[in-house]
């Protein structure tokens, strides 16, 4: 079995994952965990965004 | 005089925290947590938490397997193979169950593949992080 992802959509799967546990984890009410996810995965997203013009400008 | 409160406190006999169901919890949460994702909070009646905590681990190992990862086998060579291996270990069981079915044996010609490997070493970190998590939730930590 293979699973075909494009790199974007690799990331955002990882920042779903990743923010989930994060969120879980490092707050204490429910209302905080899933608003510190939130901000994580919005992190996440906006970092390789980010990444991803820096090193368009690097290159061009 | 002494206080009658005060002697009944000291003539009692010291109970060990090992022995309140609270005390082993402490020791079995983080282990249960570490070997099967999320059964760290099921033990402890956090459903949802545990659920959700299961769910993210399996999704990114699964689909770090999918995208043809590597899973490490314990080695002393390179720093980063060792550290590897170690964050592959994180997983518990899922590590075991795909050493043992001969899964994750990479594939260098995809750049999708190195993605899979990193994911397989982040799904056992983040079990690691969701056992500490039910260790915090048995000593009292947090709720």
């Amino acid at each position: 079995m293979t699973f075909e992802l494009s790199h974007y959509s690799a990331a955002l799967l990882f920042a779903l994952c990743a923010s989930t546990v994060f969120g879980i984890t490092q707050r204490n009410t429910p209302k905080d965990m899933f608003r510190y996810g939130a901000y994580c995965f919005v992190l996440f997203a906006a970092g390789v965004i980010v990444a991803s013009w820096a090193m368009w400008v690097i290159k061009h | 005089m002494a206080n009658p409160q005060n002697v009944a406190t000291v003539s009692q006999r010291p109970v060990k925290v090992a022995d309140t169901p609270a005390g082993s919890m402490t020791k079995i949460a983080p282990i249960a947590g570490w070997l099967l994702p999320g059964l760290g909070h099921f033990i402890q009646r956090r459903w949802i938490r545990g659920l959700l905590l299961m769910l993210a681990v399996f999704i990114m190992f699964f689909a770090g397997l999918g995208m043809q990862g590597k899973v490490y086998q314990f080695n002393t060579g390179d720093l980063l193979d060792i550290l590897g291996f170690v964050g592959d270990l994180g997983a518990g069981v899922l590590y075991f169950i795909a050493r043992s079915m001969d899964w994750g044996a990479g594939n260098i010609h995809r750049a999708v593949a190195d993605y899979g490997t990193k994911y397989i070493v982040v799904a056992g970190l983040l079990n690691v992080i969701a056992a500490v998590d039910a260790y915090h939730i048995a000593i009292g930590k947090k709720q």
